[in-house]
């Protein structure tokens, strides 16, 4: 890393700024909304107003990358498209896919904001979701602290793994400072094939196919009123996709349209499903569950583990047949977000949240409420 | 001070033997007689895990078999502040499962049974007790199988791995256990339980599952766990390369990888380890070489076909002087049987030895092993290494004869000293065994005094009076500043024993 780089926007190091203003802030009581780019300022709940913003864009660039050992570790501010960017040049990619969710020319993702919501893309049942990938993580808490959990190997089992915690936290228990993942290499062959059929079936297939040795890398059934189509992805070693393709058949999609299906269509959701103002829920279930009953259209993904809905029916009826599944669901966009948007939590599980909540930030500063109105 | 001694306390201690009585008293309330063991010698043969150079009799032992004993064994010791130690197998090999002399060891052997396996979803419900090896076999006859194999799976329990959050030989690929666990059932301190996770992907709220993965049962006791089963690949195939030189095997770990293959396991032996290892299993490897390289490659029958040429071509380009390929599973299961014998192949050749764990940035493997091999040097003992080479995984074999005097104490100097240099590059004082009672003092070393209290803060958010497993896997501040201050943490130190 040359000087030049070091000093552009694109590459400082602001942990001890960072520090001083949770420090200022504990001091004063005053409660801090974190923010990266902004991206997913949407998901969750919304911190109050009274909150003052933390941004932490600023504290960005790739501190270490190590291709031959599959590790990379950046600050938090550092834009998924400048990692994507410094992968790609060793052939290697983030395996699961992170949704950058922002607006179209508006600003680009943060691997913090990306960490701290703890979202995966279409690969996640076959590769590995975002908390599986990180190795390791610097962490500012609400003590103002700076601690290191983790590491940048493969394999540490020293002290509990908080660095994992922090994955889908949002913010909640530290600020992500630094970030170390685990990278994959790029996959030589790549195929999309789709097939039509109805959702029972989708689900019927994707499970069958994940029970066999195939190199299936994402699945998506979604139904544009033409009785439903179910897409599949396959990748790895070309003669393994070549083998795959002929065991499961389907239409041959363009690369290029593929491409853009998993990546725009489905992991930014620019498919018509996800078009209009209807209340978008998340729903996760164990992946062979049955069609579930409920009111408004679905799109699956996951191989059946992660299904959207778009639906005005009340957050309790939805719930309430999720749970009945050993499911949970997520007001992901719109609707009434003041509520529980996430899953509410068991007593004895919201308990220790509360516990864990009070070790890291006893005063309550970072995001309040914005996971759950409790703390 | 080298050995980060236990507290040692006397069976028979009379006051010890009171409470011993009252508390089997209210146990056999509820408990079948035997599911409780108070004879010194009934207890004896709890007294230590896998590392046997730590010995400690419990107060007692328990063996409930329903969740609903665990969960009145641990709401009286709660009740009457009595610390607790949950056992599996007691295969650890950090100490994890050694008693404390004034608790109860709760064994978990009886819960033994598949609770449901569900070969459509892809999971398996299971009690603790299970043994990893179990799960794969129950798994087979759908195609499946359960991916984490610690070299010790025939014998350690599903719950001992969910404490260690063990890996095996195949983690760069399918992971190790907390990529490979999707829900646990917990009974905290207090009786409570807890699940853990789900079926379903991505829980809400904190992850708490991986706080409990690999926290050495100090956070709550397992009672249950939902695993994930993986179709057990079409074809495997193994590629065995010898080296004359050890950094140019090292080098072709990394080359491997940066030719984007991610081989299903990579492992790698030095020049003693593939000597024991050879005359313990016959398992043809190359005696004279001063590595070996073995390197698995999985998937569909035309894929492994043609990532195993490519292997092979990347092992001869990388100046491997022999490379042979596995053609057929008797012989790539032959290459194998030396790699994962060669714990109790090392125990042959010397009367003990001792196991280290540290993992490293692949990096530094050659200046580490030269390290290493100099510190051998400087404490007169012989180190054997084994190395999950994939994810930086060191396994140097300490040989010592614990009968020579200062011998085990100067074993363990030199082990702190392995230890230590691993952070020293970046890495960390243990992969895949955990802290226990073994690694303590250097936990001093890898983390400050606020990480240390941010560790404590988690175990009192689970277990405020610090029942679970005391002693084990954080250090108290009193502790670390004692093993900062040491004056002198050399080998003369130990020689002078
Ligand atoms: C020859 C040999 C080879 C080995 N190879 C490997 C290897 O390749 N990879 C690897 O990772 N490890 C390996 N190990 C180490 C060991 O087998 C693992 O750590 C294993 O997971 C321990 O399981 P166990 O059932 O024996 O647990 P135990 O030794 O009984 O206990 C281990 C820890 O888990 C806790 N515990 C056990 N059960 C529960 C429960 N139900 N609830 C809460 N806490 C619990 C105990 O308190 C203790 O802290 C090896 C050991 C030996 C002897």
């Amino acid at each position: 890393m040359d000087e030049q780089t070091r000093n552009t926007a694109a590459h400082q190091d602001l942990t001890t700024e960072l520090t001083e203003h949770v420090r200022a802030a504990a001091a004063a009581g005053r409660p801090l909304k974190l923010r990266g780019a902004g991206t997913k300022s949407l998901l969750g709940r919304p911190v109050a107003d009274s909150a003052e913003p933390l941004d932490l864009a600023g504290h960005a660039g790739i501190v270490n990358y190590q291709p031959k050992e599959l590790v990379i570790t950046a600050r938090c501010g550092t834009t998924l498209d400048a990692i994507d960017a410094a992968l790609a040049e060793q052939g290697q990619q983030i395996p699961f896919e992170p949704p950058r969710l922002g607006a179209r020319g508006g600003p680009a993702a943060t691997l913090g904001g990306t960490i701290a919501c703890g979202l995966s893309g279409p690969a996640r049942p076959y590769a590995d979701a975002a908390r599986d990938l990180v190795l390791g993580a610097r962490v500012l808490t609400g003590r103002a602290e700076v601690l290191r959990f983790g590491g940048e190997v493969m394999k540490n089992v020293a002290g509990y793994d908080c660095s994992r915690l922090m994955v889908g936290a949002f913010g909640t228990l530290g600020v992500l400072l630094d970030i170390s993942l685990k990278v994959m290499p790029l996959p030589r062959c790549s195929r999309t094939l789709v097939q039509a059929c109805d959702q029972a079936t989708a689900l019927e297939r994707m499970n069958r196919w994940a029970a066999r040795p195939l190199p299936i890398t994402a699945t998506c059934w979604a139904d544009a009123g033409d009785g439903g189509r179910l897409w599949v992805r396959l990748a790895g070693a070309e003669q393994g996709v070549l083998a795959a393709q002929s065991a499961i058949g389907g239409e041959p999609l363009p690369d290029d349209q593929a491409a853009t299906f998993w990546t725009e269509s489905i992991r930014e959701q620019q498919h018509g499903f996800f078009g209009g103002d209807l209340p978008l829920w998340r729903i996760a279930l164990p992946q062979a569950t049955a069609p579930l009953d409920l009111p408004g259209p679905q799109l699956l993904e996951w191989g059946g583990a992660q299904r959207w809905l778009r639906s005005t029916a009340e957050p309790a009826a939805i719930r309430a047949v999720v749970s009945r599944c050993g499911g949970h669901a997520t007001l992901f966009r719109g609707g009434e977000r003041t509520g529980a948007v996430f899953h509410p939590l068991a007593p004895p599980v919201l308990a220790l949240h509360r516990q864990l909540k009070h070790a890291f930030d006893p005063q309550g500063l970072l995001n309040p409420g914005r996971l759950y109105p409790e703390f | 001070m080298s050995l980060p001694q236990p507290s040692q306390t006397d069976f028979n201690d009379p006051r010890l033997a009171a409470t011993r009585a009252d508390l089997v008293r209210a146990l056999r309330a509820f408990l079948p007689a035997d599911a409780v063991l108070e004879q010194q010698e009934q207890v004896r043969p709890y007294e230590c895990d896998g590392l046997s150079v730590y010995r400690q009799l419990p107060l007692l032992v328990v063996l409930p078999r329903t969740v609903a004993e665990v969960q009145q064994v641990l709401r009286l010791c709660h009740a009457r502040a009595v610390p607790v130690v949950a056992r599996g197998a007691g295969t650890g090999l950090s100490g994890g499962a050694l008693p404390v002399g004034d608790g109860v060891l709760l064994s978990l052997a009886r819960f033994t049974r598949i609770l449901a396996l569900d070969p459509v979803a892809r999971t398996a419900r299971v009690e603790p007790g299970v043994r990893n090896l179990a799960i794969t076999e129950a798994a087979a006859a759908h195609g499946l199988y359960y991916a984490p194999d610690p070299s010790s799976q025939i014998a350690c329990t599903i719950g001992g791995n969910v404490a260690e959050n063990s890996g095996g030989v195949h983690c760069l690929k399918y992971g190790l256990t907390v990529h490979n666990v999707l829900a646990v059932t917990l009974v905290t301190m207090d009786g409570e339980l807890v699940e853990i996770g789900a079926a379903a992907p991505d829980s809400p709220g904190y992850d708490l599952l991986a706080l409990i993965i690999g926290s050495e049962g100090m956070l709550g006791v397992t009672v249950e766990v939902t695993v994930k089963l993986l179709p057990v690949p079409e074809r495997a195939q193994a590629l065995l390369a010898a080296y004359d030189d050890v950094e140019r095997a090292g080098q072709a770990v990394g080359d491997i990888i940066a030719a984007g293959i991610i081989p299903a396991g990579l492992e790698m032996m030095d020049g003693p380890a593939i000597q024991a290892a050879e005359a313990f299993a016959h398992a043809g490897y190359p005696t004279e070489a001063a590595a070996i390289l073995i390197c698995e490659i999985d998937g569909t029958l035309d894929e492994v076909a043609e990532l195993a040429q490519r292997v092979r071509a990347l092992l001869l380009a990388s100046g491997a002087t022999t490379v042979q390929v596995s053609q057929d599973d008797a012989e790539r299961l032959r290459f194998w049987k030396g790699r994962k014998s060669a714990f109790p192949a090392v125990g042959r050749i010397s009367p003990d030895y001792y196991c280290m764990d540290g993992t490293i940035p692949r990096r530094h493997l050659p200046q580490v092993l030269r390290r290493t091999a100099e510190l051998a040097a400087e404490y007169g003992l012989p180190v054997a290494n084994v190395f999950h080479a994939g994810d930086g995984n060191l396994h140097p074999l300490i040989l010592f004869d614990a009968n020579k005097p200062g011998e085990l104490g100067r074993a363990e100097a030199l082990g702190g000293q392995i230890l230590e240099l691993c952070v020293a590059v970046g890495g960390t004082i243990t992969g895949e065994h955990g802290v226990g009672i073994e690694k303590i003092n250097q936990m001093c070393i890898q983390f400050s005094p606020a990480e240390l209290a941010a560790f404590r803060a988690v175990k009192r958010a689970f277990d405020p009076l610090e029942l679970l497993n005391p002693g084990k896997g954080i250090p108290t501040p009193r502790h670390c500043s004692e093993y900062r201050q040491l004056p002198e943490r050399g080998p003369e130190a130990h020689h002078r024993q």
